[in-house]
């Protein structure tokens, strides 16, 4: 079985947002980057659980990004994974990303690529289903637990209202949210043996992207909380009622 | 040049959101000068004509009983294929469940540019931009599509649903499904809730309640507005609610009109998963919670005492309606 997990490198969830050059890009200035947390905490230590029941396998990382997502790649080589795989490129579209990580999933046979459920920071969802058509696989998305045996998948996937099972056969696509698997923390010896595994730079492959960002912008700040007395409940379902129409 | 819609649908009936795509979609079309037409695949309970007062000309369906069950790889297959005989140009789905296992598959099979969770109307006047939003709901990105077919996915509640009179003719389209691989062995649906992301009104507790033996007072609450339940992530953590019920950052994001936070102090990770909310209410009994700072109204005060009382003030309002 060969699985590669998709990374990105995001802005850390508590970071400031802000923007440069006439809004047109994001202000890096005094970010901490993280992994994306889907990626990490649901996609990755599933790949890495499934590594440990069957060692045979071989699990690999991609990313798509610049050199400076490097750290960002040896911190999830420290949690698992044999190698990993950057394909040298600024992000710019989900389209032009989700080609990159096809080609490379196509010469690499892989069997299950894993995703995240979107990204913090451009919540588009798209790279796991734009791979799965690129591959002609299968995808389930939003799964919240993940199985298989052989080369059948068990899924269990968010549904609006609830969840359904699915069985799918291999080769497929999955995107992982929370419940797939529990968040892990890197020992020592993992990241002692990251400093060492391979890390393989790939350049992009030449393909125009189908949109792009013209300009960012803030949302309306808040004006303030009105407060109200809790022995005015009344006057709270006034407002609600009258003033925001919100019941 | 015509835009078509996305209907989605379950158990036999259509969604609440897809009747808010649909009245974005008419209004795509006026804006464009052209019609807008709904896409349904599967069959349904409910009557197809009566779209027409979202604005929408022509319903159609592929009314194989196959397509009742999601395999996006399918979908994408006949969604393209209907794209190009109604010869529409700009697509529209709802970013749900659904949305975002289809429309990125379809955005490739056309090479169509997706806006993934927008969050307003096109503006043509300088291309075609959308805003959508980013940063878990902390920004918007004005995003040009640059293709000739352009496909739009609309974050659920990002829309007012717009009905006033009109009937919509049923076209029934003859495309042929290629072999699901997708096989669905269980359906587990809480019946009789509302389905989180498509709430309009959501109550929310925190560890602020002190345990799960106290959630009564809440779905009290939740039950008299007919809204939907939610917690924060220590709350899921813990087990005291469903993880489902997990809003924030890894958690389910949601954008209903009102949200009211009981017992949760507004973790930055917690508020991305509700800044999108029309309006907030906080009720906290410490009066530095940083929530507040997020919030249209707040009480400081001890949920036990508030919330019983805010229960029976919502009831006289509705007895007196």
């Amino acid at each position: 079985m060969k699985m590669l997990v998709c990374v990105s490198k995001t802005p850390d969830t508590t970071a400031k947002i802000a923007f440069k050059d006439g809004n047109k890009s994001f202000d890096e200035n005094g970010v901490q980057f993280i992994i994306n947390p889907y990626d990490e905490w649901y996609a990755l230590v599933r790949a890495i659980e499934l590594k440990e029941q069957n060692p045979a396998a071989t699990l690999h990382l991609i990313t798509v990004a610049g050199a400076d997502a490097e750290p960002i790649i040896r911190k999830a080589l420290a949690l698992g994974g044999d190698e990993a795989i950057r394909v040298n490129m600024d992000s710019t579209d989900s389209y032009t990303i989700a080609t990159q990580i096809a080609e490379v999933a196509k010469q690499g046979a892989y069997d299950i690529v894993f995703t995240g459920k979107e990204t913090i920071d451009y919540n588009g969802s798209s790279i796991g289903g734009m791979v799965a058509e690129m591959l002609d696989f299968s995808f389930i998305p939003l799964a919240t637990k993940f199985d298989i045996a052989a080369n059948t998948a068990t899924v269990v996937r968010e549904i609006e209202g609830g969840e359904e099972t699915v069985e799918v056969n291999t080769p497929l696509v999955i995107s992982c949210a929370k419940g797939v698997a529990e968040q892990r923390i890197p020992n020592m010896r993992g990241i002692m043996a990251a400093r060492t595994k391979p890390l393989k730079v790939v350049e992009p492959a030449a393909i125009e992207a189908l949109t792009s960002v013209t300009s960012f912008e803030l949302p309306p700040a808040k004006t303030g909380v009105k407060l109200v007395s809790p022995d005015n409940v009344d006057e709270l379902v006034r407002l609600l009622h009258e003033e925001a129409k919100a019941i | 040049m015509s835009v078509l819609v996305f209907i989605d649908h379950a158990d036999g009936n259509i969604k609440k959101s897809a009747f808010e795509a649909l009245t974005y979609g008419a209004d795509v079309a006026k804006q464009l000068g052209t019609t807008a037409a709904g896409l349904l695949l599967g069959t349904v309970s409910d009557d197809l004509t009566a779209l027409g007062k979202y604005g929408i000309s022509t319903i159609h369906q592929v009314s194989n009983e196959i397509l009742n069950h999601l395999d996006a790889q399918v979908y994408a297959q006949v969604i393209a294929e209907a794209v190009q005989t109604a010869g529409a140009s700009v697509l529209v789905f709802t970013q749900n469940q659904t949305g975002k296992a289809v429309a990125p598959r379809v955005s490739v099979r056309l090479k169509a540019g997706l806006v993934a969770g927008a969050v307003s109307l096109p503006d043509t006047s300088n291309g075609f931009v959308v805003k959508k939003t980013v940063f878990s709901g902390k920004a918007i990105a004005n995003v040009a599509i640059n293709t000739a077919i352009k496909i739009i996915s609309i974050n659920p509640n990002s829309y007012k649903t717009l009905a006033t009179e009109g009937t919509a003719a049923i076209n029934t389209l003859s495309i042929t499904a290629t072999q699901a691989k997708v096989k669905v062995t269980a359906v587990n649906k809480i019946s009789g809730e509302v389905p989180l992301t498509e709430a309009e009104i959501v109550v929310s507790g925190g560890r602020g309640l002190k345990g799960p033996e106290h959630w009564g007072i809440l779905l009290d609450l939740a039950k008299e507005l007919g809204a939907a339940t939610a917690c924060s992530r220590p709350v899921g953590d813990a087990h005291w609610r469903p993880h489902h019920e997990h809003v924030g950052q890894t958690g389910v994001q949601v954008a209903p009109n009102l949200y009211i936070a009981v017992g949760i102090s507004g973790a930055i990770q917690h508020l991305a998963g509700v800044n999108r909310s029309k309006v907030i209410v906080v009720i906290n009994k410490d009066s530095e919670a940083p929530f507040f700072k997020a919030a249209d109204y707040g009480i400081v005060g001890d949920a036990f005492e508030v919330l019983p009382k805010l229960t029976e003030s919502i009831k006289k309002l509705h007895a007196s309606a």
